[in-house]
């Protein structure tokens, strides 16, 4: 296949700055009605920021209660839907999507060299479908949602709860097909749209965990979707498949549920190590070190993460030979964490660092995520789960995983990208005092939080003996520094996209294909579609004209 | 290179022989085989499902990934079943009470 | 070419690849990849039912063996040759299609529906039997010869969730192959593309595997016990 078939129509007037994907065609239809992988990264952009400001609401709200041991600003009724609306939208709407259906769908292309996704129209579609699956929960929400905890245990869910458990499991349901529209998007691309010269390995580590992300969103969250089906129609038509009173058995639900529900951590964390590996190439002018080793450790954590759903059941009435044997697989899978932590951090070694905001989310990521990690094998090992489970150990576990690891990682992507994404460049000053802000923020709000859960405080109660309130009143102070941090980037990314110094085709010098072109794209990606002639993360960069 | 495309013949072969087997999977059905029931009608449900994968969905003659992506969704279903079921199968053996 | 295996070539000009591809060639290729994904993660939603019900029928052997024996086993087996009689259609429609002949795909095309449809109605007629019968789990349900009326009643809702998916997947697949039927008959799909009815074809076989594992599983159970 030779360059001159693979060019497009920006190539005629190569002397001008091709029109990018942000001009061309304006008003609000032909934003609702596009197929452009790019415009479509920035609609998913949008929805997702709207629920997690949702989500971070009800965080707020969850940490003022929580800053007295009386359960006196709510209900408890109201406690209990506040944390499970929390865990709902957080999950499903906001940490799912967003690395994947943001940075994967604006970045996936521009990566293996091609025009759009496999399926643009399917794109869209699955952009239609979170949101009619957010309306249903936000409806819901509105309605006084529900109460059952985001893990939705039977029977409380299909039998006893007076909440709105129908609307919301349907929602989820919806969404559910906007992930799995997504990730086969990604699937069928990154197998048959590379372009020349551009074998799997060299292709970018981002490449590798949203593909091996997208293995895990088909392979897993179908049976969360049948799973909820039959909640559904248990609850609508009364039968008993998960309701001991009538023969079923509410542990085959637990089963059923954390098949998805475990390796759905790996979802929202793998992405975020893609990113990672990208910045931390970037800012250390260097090759990620053992390359081939991290992309065999995003395939390994994709599928040794489907083998150990068993570890959220210890205390749930599971055989004690199945629980050992999910204990110790799920030790195993942190092998290829550690194995990412190990090279990311080889690679930083003797690198040109660059002090930039980006990387500042990388390191706090490496930090974060290796100490949720650690805390994970700790829950890994039969005994001390017992001991610590539904306390807040849990919830400070995944808080550092999900929040230190897969938002930061989240972050740093959107501030790496954001050039590229917008043609405009943000304020350093602010960009790294909020990441600092951030970071102080998160460890004030989490790390009590190991410690009260290990001294016995449970999760999901909003009274609590009074030795623990000043743990607490630490965790919501923290909480609100957070929040403040997460705000200030929101005012100066926006700020930049009308203010903002305009960005060149490379303004970090990083290797990749995204930066062999103009910032923002033209709609076709490139005026002149690239061929690969060599491995990723080459540095320095040959200077070029970007094409 | 374009899709290969199956002849009548072999297709109306597939076809009769799908009958003939869903004739004798109810058949032995009425045999009894105690636990070896299973194995039969899965056994032959099994071929059948190969007969329609393999001629009707052009698998023999495809990219070879579609095979690859076949065996994943079968050994992910069989990982959700089997490790469910260990755990079922495994309940009582330790005497601890309720596990 | 390979020996001994007929392959259409691309007319010049006939058909151009969307914009995002580089050739038909290549379009063809992703769209069944695509198809074969989805598939897969049919596989998985069927596969959470039918890990229910191996669970249920491995706790309560007996009872699901004798609620089984209620299902009627003549028309299971009918529909279950009616379902491969549609999936031979089905592939002779795609045939029709590598060879661009129109009529053919057509006709073939309402051949597969036409069949799916004696499948659905055979299926309806066993459904308003077992609502005769007491046999729909619920407030209504009986259960003559069992002390326990859990298992048998769970057998049942098993029976119409897996049954009841299965009919509404047939349902979409009929009303997908009705929507290719206008654009058959006025030559839309030739030789060189007519990745729509590959892929309508890929699915129909697959509600068709589904079947075939559905039936023994539920209607073969015990069928020789007393």
């Amino acid at each position: 296949m030779t360059e001159g078939e693979r060019t497009t129509a920006a190539a005629a007037a190569p002397a001008l700055r091709p029109e990018s994907y942000l001009e061309g065609d304006h008003g609000l239809r032909s934003w609702l009605l596009t197929t452009d992988h790019k415009r479509v990264a920035i609609l998913y952009l949008i929805s997702v920021t709207f629920f997690f400001a949702i989500g971070g609401l009800m965080a707020v709200l969850l940490r003022l209660d929580l800053a007295t041991p009386e359960g006196d600003l709510f209900q408890d009724d109201t406690y209990n839907r506040l944390f499970t609306m929390h865990g709902i939208v957080m999950i499903f709407f906001f940490l799912i999507p967003s690395v994947p259906a943001v940075l994967g769908n604006f970045l996936v292309p521009l990566m293996v060299g091609a025009r759009d996704l496999a399926f643009p129209k399917l794109n869209l579609a699955s952009w239609y479908l979170f949101n009619a699956g957010g309306a249903f929960t936000l409806w819901s929400l509105l309605r006084g949602g529900v109460d059952t905890g985001w893990t939705f245990y039977t029977p409380l869910s299909t039998v006893y709860s007076n909440t709105w458990v129908l609307a919301t499991g349907f929602g989820i349901f919806v969404t559910g097909f906007s992930s799995i529209l997504t990730a086969l998007n990604f699937i069928v691309t990154i197998h048959r749209m590379r372009a020349p010269g551009l074998g799997w390995f060299r292709l970018p580590l981002f490449l590798w965990s949203t593909y091996a992300t997208s293995l895990i969103i088909v392979l897993g969250t179908p049976v969360l979707a049948v799973t909820l089906l039959l909640v559904v129609a248990e609850r609508a038509f009364g039968i008993g498949i998960f309701n001991p009173a009538l023969g079923g058995d509410p542990v085959l639900f637990q089963h059923l549920f954390w098949f998805y529900s475990h390796p759905a951590v790996y979802i929202m964390i793998l992405p975020s190590m893609g990113v990672v590996s990208e910045i931390v190439s970037a800012f250390s002018r260097k090759p990620v070190f053992g390359y081939r080793f991290v992309a065999g450790a995003s395939v390994a954590i994709a599928v040794l993460g489907f083998l150990v759903w068993g570890h959220h059941m210890f205390v749930s009435g599971q055989s004690v030979y199945a629980s050992l044997i999910f204990s110790l697989l799920s030790m195993l899978v942190a092998i290829p964490s550690a194995v990412k932590v190990f090279n990311w951090t080889a690679t930083l070694h003797r690198g040109a660092i660059l002090w930039e905001t980006p990387m500042f989310y990388a390191l706090g990521f490496i930090g974060l995520f290796t100490l949720g990690g650690l805390t994970g094998i700790m829950l890994a090992s039969i005994g001390l789960d017992v001991h610590v489970h539904d306390t807040y150990f849990i919830v400070a576990h995944f808080h550092y995983i999900m929040v230190g690891g897969a938002i930061m990682g989240y972050l740093g992507g959107l501030h790496y990208w954001w050039p590229k994404l917008s043609g405009r460049l943000y304020n350093r000053f602010w960009s790294r005092l909020s990441a600092g802000i951030i970071f102080i923020g998160f460890n004030l709000t989490f790390f009590p939080q190991f410690v009260l859960g290990y001294l016995g405080m449970p999760r999901r109660y909003h009274a609590y003996p009074p030795e623990f309130q000043v743990l607490n009143v630490l965790s919501s102070a923290g909480a609100s520094i957070l929040g403040v941090g997460y705000v200030i980037p929101m005012v100066y990314l926006l700020w930049s996209m009308r203010y903002g110094p305009r960005a060149g085709a490379n303004p970090w010098g990083a290797a990749g294909l995204e930066w062999r072109t103009v910032s923002p794209p033209p709609t076709d990606n490139f005026t002149t579609m690239p061929v690969v002639e060599g491995p990723p993360y080459r540095y320095p960069v040959p200077s070029e004209t970007p094409t | 290179m374009a899709a290969p495309i199956v002849p009548v013949r072999t297709c109306v072969q597939v076809f009769l022989a799908l009958v003939v087997l869903t004739g004798i999977t109810t058949a032995v059905s009425f045999v009894d085989l105690g636990l070896w029931s299973n194995v039969v009608a899965l056994g032959i449900a099994g071929l059948k499902g190969a007969l329609v994968m393999l001629f009707f969905m052009n698998l023999r003659r495809g990219p070879r990934l579609l095979p690859v992506a076949v065996a994943a969704g079968l050994l992910w279903f069989l990982i959700l079943v089997g490790q469910t079921l260990s755990d079922y199968f495994t309940r009582g053996w330790l005497g601890v009470p309720g596990k | 070419m390979s020996a001994g295996v007929e392959t259409a070539t691309t007319p010049a000009g006939a058909a151009t690849p969307a914009h995002q591809f580089d050739s038909l060639d290549q379009q063809r290729e992703a769209a069944a990849l695509g198809m074969w994904v989805f598939l897969v993660t049919e596989v998985l939603f069927f596969g959470g039912l039918f890990t229910a019900y191996v669970v249920y029928r491995w706790s309560w052997a007996a009872d699901f063996a004798r609620a089984s024996r209620r299902l009627d086993v003549t028309l299971g087996t009918v529909n279950t040759a009616v379902l491969i009689a549609s999936s031979l259609t089905m592939a002779l429609a795609v045939r029709a299609a590598q060879l661009g002949r129109r009529r053919g795909v057509v006709g073939f095309l309402l051949g597969t529906m036409g069949l799916g449809s004696v499948f659905l109605g055979i299926k309806l007629l066993e459904y308003s039997h077992k609502a005769h019968e007491h046999l729909f789990p619920g407030p209504g349900f009986r259960f003559e010869g069992a002390a326990d009326l859990r298992p048998a009643e769970l057998f049942f809702s098993l029976y119409f969730a897996m049954t009841g998916l299965h009919a509404l997947h047939m349902i979409v697949g009929i009303g997908v192959l009705g929507a290719l039927l206008w654009p058959a008959a006025r030559g839309r799909f030739t030789a060189a593309s007519h990745n729509w009815v590959e892929g309508a074809g890929l699915y129909w076989h697959f509600v068709d595997l589904v079947w075939i594992f559905l039936f023994p599983l539920l209607y073969l159970v015990g069928r020789h016990g007393s």
